[in-house]
């Protein structure tokens, strides 16, 4: 049983980074979704438990290492 | 403080009485009168400095509008010896408050710059000039040589980076400085400085650095004597478009937008006006009352930018010039970020055909989507400013844009463009 | 124990070195392959882009578990003398000094490469990539190994797999350097530097929406026009020194 999370999760990309490869996208479609030239459109809202490990999973499955997986902290 | 003759509202422009012809630093200090700035760290002197700007409310005139003192707070926990860099990169082809103001009163800029570099700990300043100005590089060496002639303490260089419209966003100009390449740079974090190596970097416009020079001699009471409440003190606008005497006027902060355009001449009735450049928005001619302040425009959707009105008389066409100024501001994408590269060409696209009668009927609702989709997904700031300014145009000149969409364009889509570019756009891919 | 109980383990092990080797070429094959063709981007409804680049990762791994047994056999061999050294070591085993010796280069590679990819979260990306240019030498070198240490060189089968790989892997290089040929071009074009999915059509600028891209590579250096010559000043003495007054 893990622990609950204390601090809220989001996911973020990038856009400098991005290549469009879509890994996230088809990893994380409940997150993800792509525009029409294939890059990847997420907000900022905090990640669900459930997908956090599916998300870690799209983070370390990134060619150019742009989808991260941070914590939500109220700054830009 | 010192009193001042200077007029109430002009005070960056002014000539003084018979007209100062000498921009050089005897005149300078003969209009605006000595200034007296530390040669070392004095932490009493920077804290009354700091306090001063803080309480006149002086906003950065270089189009984000933070306060200019909170910007010197974030420094102080930066630890290292900072660099003071002045932006007079002015990249927005309607702007020429800059030129106006390196050309008139450089020392007033280099004033400001020494101030900041003495409350900071900085002992270097540098300018930077685009490389396609060398009117204005010219007069800031100038004035740095005179100034060093004259003994000051801080080295002023004159940088010269490439002339692009993003380069003179802050992160862009540190970026090259840094490293040689002047693309802009994803900042998650405002609160962490820019770095020019390890040391901290501390971006200004000239304009604001010239008003922390006047702000440093009269007060902060003074400063506060033009402008609103919430607005204080003066600005410089560049007013282009269809009037008879376009220019660079100085206005307080609050005068309504066809009094400024009154300035210079309007020539007719107005279709609208661009207001913040060309990332900023459109306003219908009935919101021309709206004044030149930060949250009055930011109520309606419109930004301040760095000071810039386009009329648009009723005889030219918005869509038409807003195809041109999104198909040159897609060019002027730093090329790093998918949604820019390929969103604002494909907007671009679409307003070129609406604006030649030839668009599909999806076209509007097109852009608008994809318009909607690229803010937020850049490292700059750039693709939102196009969204806004597209958006805006498509709701002024919402009647028009039936009329274009309906296959009727308006006589004055293949008109002359009012709007300023360094190479200006053809309507590609409309061959008439 | 007999002789002949001696004989049959040393040629059983004999069979297993061969017989991993060979498995090992092919399946080094396989992910080379995938690699080189990672740029392709192949999806649709039923092959997620991701498995492709997943198939890569597991393919290596496979491989290396059969050049882990290739090795240990190959140490464990008493008919040939191939010490623990010589494996990562080149050039120092006693049989054949210069093939085996190959193979230990392409090992050496290969660990480097997998236990990079292994941390690759905790080590910076352009660090990561520079080391995954070692997986270029990987193939070469353990084909090499196998033709001139291997003792099935020169049968018709084994030459048939040699044929067959060496024609994927060079297959995959020419396109790929095709790809990157035709992207670099398109990239210059738009003055982009970055890359989108590939597509067979490219969709019109303007006009209905596609859920495809446009290709244009990364480039190393930024186009023309954002680069000012000259290094980098450091410290504000150089930033100094530059002012060509």
């Amino acid at each position: 049983m893990t622990a609950a999370v204390a601090v809220a999760l989001r996911v973020r990309v990038d856009p400098v980074a991005c290549e469009a490869y879509g890994y996230c996208a088809e990893l994380l479609p409940e997150r993800v979704t792509l525009d029409e030239w294939g890059y990847p459109v997420v907000d900022g809202a905090p990640v669900a438990a459930g997908l956090v490990d599916l998300a870690h999973r799209a983070a370390a499955e990134c060619p150019r290492r742009a989808f991260r997986v941070e914590a939500a902290t109220p700054t830009r | 403080m010192t009193t001042t003759t200077l007029p109430r509202v002009e005070r960056l422009l002014h000539r003084g009485p018979g007209g100062l012809t000498d921009p050089g630093l005897s005149g300078h200090l003969g209009l605006h009168g000595p200034l007296v700035v530390p040669p070392r760290h004095d932490p009493a002197w920077s804290e009354a400095l700091l306090a001063e700007v803080a309480a006149a409310g002086l906003t950065g005139r270089g189009g984000g509008g933070f306060p200019a003192a909170a910007k010197w707070d974030v420094l102080r926990r930066a630890g290292r010896r900072p660099i003071v860099v002045v932006n007079a990169m002015e990249g927005e082809p309607a702007s020429a408050k800059d030129r106006a103001l390196l050309a008139w009163s450089p020392h007033l800029v280099l004033d400001g710059a020494e101030l900041v570099a003495a409350l900071s700990g900085a002992r270097s300043v540098v300018v930077c000039v685009a490389d396609d100005r060398d009117a204005s590089a010219r007069a800031v060496r100038l004035a740095a040589d005179e100034r060093s002639a004259a003994g000051a303490v801080r080295e002023v260089t004159v940088r010269r980076p490439p002339a692009r419209y993003v380069t003179g966003e802050e992160s862009a100009l540190a970026h090259w400085l840094d490293d040689g390449d002047a693309r802009p740079v994803l900042r998650v974090d405002k609160s962490v400085p820019l770095r020019l190596g390890r040391r901290p970097v501390l971006v200004h416009n000239a304009e604001t650095l010239a008003q922390v020079a006047l702000i440093a001699r009269h007060g902060a009471a003074w400063f506060r004597g033009a402008g609103t409440e919430d607005a204080p003190g003066s600005t410089l606008v560049t007013v282009s478009g269809a009037v008879g005497t376009p220019g660079v006027v100085e206005v307080e902060l609050g005068t309504p937008v066809d009094e400024v355009v009154g300035r210079c001449g309007p020539t007719g009735p107005m279709a609208g006006y661009l207001v913040g450049g060309y990332g900023g928005a459109w306003l219908a001619p009935e919101l021309g009352s709206t004044p030149l302040a930060p949250a009055p425009l930011a109520r309606i959707g419109a930004t301040l930018g760095v000071g810039i009105v386009v009329a648009l008389g009723s005889d030219s066409c918005g869509i038409a010039e807003t195809a041109r100024i999104t198909r040159w501001m897609a060019g002027e994408s730093a090329g790093q970020c998918g949604p820019c590269v390929y969103g604002l060409p494909a907007i671009a696209g679409d307003l070129e055909l609406l604006a030649a009668g030839r668009a599909d009927a999806g076209a509007m609702a097109r852009i608008d989507e994809r318009a909607r989709s690229v803010v937020g997904r850049g490292a700059c700031r750039h693709p939102d400013g196009v969204a806004r300014m597209v958006r805006s145009a498509l709701a002024v000149f919402a009647a028009d844009a039936a009329a274009h969409a309906g296959g009727r364009p308006c006589a004055g889509w293949q008109a002359t463009s009012v709007l300023p570019f360094p190479a200006p756009p053809a309507l590609s891919g409309v061959a008439s | 124990m007999s002789a002949a109980v001696s004989t049959s383990t040393t040629e059983a092990v004999w069979y297993m070195i061969r017989a991993t080797g060979i498995v090992a070429l092919v399946l080094l094959t396989l992910t080379t392959v995938l690699g080189l063709l990672s740029a392709a981007r192949v999806r649709s409804r039923r092959w997620p882009a991701f498995a492709q680049v997943d198939l890569h990762k597991r393919a290596t791994l496979l491989a290396l578990v059969f050049l882990g047994l290739h090795v240990v056999g190959a140490v464990a061999d008493t008919y040939v003398h191939v010490g623990l050294v010589s494996v990562v070591v080149p050039f120092t085993s006693s049989f054949q000094p210069l093939w085996t010796g190959l193979g230990a280069v392409a090992v050496d590679l290969l660990v480097a490469v997998a236990v990079s990819s292994a941390l690759r979260q905790r080590i910076a990306p352009a660090t990561w990539r520079r080391l995954h240019w070692l997986a270029y030498g990987c193939w070469p070198l353990a084909m090499a190994h196998a033709l001139g240490a291997g003792t099935d060189a020169g049968q018709l089968w084994m030459d048939a797999i040699a044929v067959v790989c060496t024609g994927a892997v060079v297959s995959a290089l020419i396109w790929r350097i095709g790809y990157h040929r035709t992207t670099t071009a398109e990239a210059g074009r738009l003055g982009a530097t970055t890359r989108a999915v590939p597509v067979r059509h490219r969709p019109p600028v303007a006009g209905p929406a596609h859920h495809t891209g446009h290709a244009a590579p990364r480039v190393r250096r930024p186009p023309t026009g954002w680069r000012t010559d000259g290094p980098p000043a450091r410290t504000t003495t150089q930033l100094l020194e530059r002012d060509p007054r």
